[in-house]
């Protein structure tokens, strides 16, 4: 590993990333409001969706815009499976499969064909391979749903009036006020098998691995030139990454209990990716954690912080109006712009950085 | 005694378009020999090179290692036949430490490219070799600085350490001293005659400076406008009339 194992910056970064963690860990104990729960299993989701980006972006500079379709492929086969075989883990399965088997093909068939071209024509295949995939979801209706997408059950250990544990009376039990039931296991399986996944792309990338992504970043000829045959790693890496992000769509699916094209494939979610990407800091694994939690929050809590402060300020002139909590995505375009600004690198990407200089 | 050649270029040719950049080189070269390559600037040598590295494919004309045809071989797929290739321009990877660097060209020769899931610490073996190398170029001080962060000369060295680092058979190196301060270049050339010392290695090297040619080379060919012109040992190259025209542009003259 380069020198920044061990500068203060890099200690700051890891140090969020732990406690970020941590409170993820705790996170239906320390927060007990059902949004809370909504948002954490939502960072957790994210997280390994922007971290899998991250491995194409940032560790090989792939531009892609097909990963949501990645994404989408497993929430489909998750939820496409739940619908027509029933709420069972047999379903779980077959549908994790499904989309991942699906996801494989695409994924190699984009990067065989495509890889060995031109990074802006690759960027433009994946567009139209995400936005066929779009289409095909809206268009299949009797199997997908089509725009209102498909409702269906999660296995019955996460329903939420599952008792996990029962107290003398019969009733759930609560540990610290919280509801032993199927709600609660239903957080710990999104944060456990995120937990996995996440741990499993930062060996990777701490792997020989690693070391020749980054290279084929850095200088695509030399690789190539000392041995490195580019076309497999890129088509590897691709694969990897989309075999990642398929799975968290099968985890959200099960997770939401319902997926349609626009929480699991519109490109809005797409550039939320990018965004998450980019704030977080690109080539560091750590970034996506903070890219993650920073932007899902701002997308849940901004509007609720504005209508706090409209009230606050309301006897001032003009003040009000602006931070009127209709304006939230105005605020955070601001947010975004000055992130950018002050942290080129990405937060993680800077922060560690700095740690390097002194 | 016959050596057999290790390196066999037969009618080697290249055409962009209209203009002929190599023209039908053929040429030996054999283990244990040091083959400088000379000739005037747009002369076709570093398009040789990349011809027989594979950066190139040649429009014609056949590269053989080891009776192995190479000729449509990628630059990936020939690097694992051992043909070696350093840089005229400095060709790293900037962000990376410089152990990193090395590393990644021992790697590529022992197949663990492919290991997902072993820390890249924890192959001492692959460390081990890789600091070897630091060491014998003189490196180990800056192990753990980006390449980017080098000074040109100590770039230039990690440039032949990751050719060493490759364990080619065939060594090539694009005027390795180029820009060099004159307290680093004797260095690179002590590391080329190491090489050159071991019989089993075949080295081309282009170079220009003409002190470097008579204490290395064993033999000398001649390009010019992307033919070979003359080819044989130091003393009867350089001092034949053909050389002298070239360098002096009578052959401008003549034609």
């Amino acid at each position: 590993m380069s020198v920044s194992a061990n500068t203060t910056g890099t200690k700051v970064v890891k140090t969020t990333v732990l406690l970020i963690g941590a409170l993820l860990l705790f996170a239906p104990f320390l927060f007990q409001d059902t949004r809370a729960l909504e948002v954490a299993a939502r960072i957790c989701i994210f997280i390994v969706l922007v971290a899998s980006y991250d491995l194409l972006i940032g560790y090989t500079g792939i531009v892609s815009f097909a990963h949501i379709m990645f994404f989408g492929f497993g929430a489909y086969g998750g939820a496409i499976a739940l619908k027509q075989m029933g709420p069972g883990w047999d379903a779980v399965v077959v549908g994790a499969l499904a989309g991942v088997a699906v996801s494989l093909v695409v994924a190699v068939a984009i990067g065989l064909l495509s890889l060995r071209v031109k990074a802006i024509f690759f960027a433009m295949i994946t567009l139209a391979a995400a936005s066929v995939a779009l289409v095909l979801a809206s268009q299949l209706s009797n199997f997908t749903g089509g725009e209102d997408g498909i409702t269906y059950r999660a296995p019955s250990i996460f329903k939420t009036a599952t008792k996990l544990m029962v107290d003398d009376d019969g009733k759930v039990m609560r540990i610290f006020g919280v509801k032993m039931n199927g709600k609660l296991a239903a957080y710990y399986f999104v944060f456990i098998t995120s937990f996995v996944l996440f741990f499993a792309m930062v060996r990777l990338v701490g792997s020989p691995l690693g070391t020749v992504l980054k290279a084929i970043r850095e200088n695509e000829a030399r690789a190539e030139a000392i041995g490195y045959r580019v076309v497999s790693y890129r088509t590897f890496v691709f694969c990897i990454a989309a075999l990642v992000a398929s799975l968290s769509g099968t985890i959200y699916a099960i997770w939401l209990k319902y997926t349609g094209p626009d929480t699991v494939l519109s490109f809005s979610i797409m550039i939320d990716i990018l965004l998450m990407v980019v704030i977080g800091g690109m080539g560091t694994m750590w970034g996506a954690v903070i890219g993650a939690v920073l932007m899902v929050i701002a997308q849940y809590y901004l509007r609720d912080l504005m209508g706090v402060a409209a009230e606050a300020t309301a006897n001032l002139p003009l003040l009000p109006h602006l931070l009127d909590p209709d304006r939230w995505l105005f605020w955070l375009g601001i947010i975004f712009i000055l992130l950018v600004y002050f942290f080129p690198k990405g937060i993680a990407g800077t922060i560690m950085a700095k740690g390097e200089k002194s | 005694m016959t050596i057999h050649p290790s390196l066999v270029t037969k009618d080697l040719t290249i055409r962009f378009g209209g203009h002929v950049a190599v023209n039908a080189v053929s040429c030996d070269f054999r283990p244990g020999e040091l083959t400088v390559i000379v000739g005037p600037n747009g002369a076709g040598k570093t398009t040789f090179f990349n011809l027989i590295s594979g950066q190139l494919s040649a429009t014609q004309g056949a590269v053989v290692k080891d009776g192995v045809d190479l000729t449509r071989m990628s630059p990936s797929a020939r690097a694992h036949h051992g043909i070696g290739r350093a840089f005229q321009l400095t060709n790293l990877f900037p962000q990376l430490t410089v152990l990193e660097n090395i590393r990644l060209a021992v790697q590529a020769h022992s197949g663990d490219g492919w290991r997902l899931f072993k820390r890249v610490e924890s192959l001492t073996e692959l460390t081990a070799r890789a600091e070897r190398y630091l060491e014998a170029t003189k490196l180990t001080q800056v192990a753990h600085l980006p390449a980017a962060a080098l000074s040109h000369g100590d770039q230039r060295k990690l440039e032949v350490a990751l050719l060493m680092a490759m364990e080619p058979d065939i060594y090539m190196f694009d005027e390795p001293t180029a820009g060099m301060s004159l307290d680093h270049a004797p260095d690179v050339l002590d590391l080329i005659a190491e090489i050159k010392h071991d019989k089993t290695k075949t080295v081309l090297l282009v170079e220009h400076k003409m002190d470097v040619v008579r204490t290395l080379a064993d033999r000398i060919i001649v390009l010019h406008n992307g033919e070979l012109l003359a080819d044989g040992a130091p003393d009867e190259v350089m001092s034949s009339d053909i050389v002298r025209d070239v360098y002096l542009g009578k052959s401008a003259v003549v034609a």
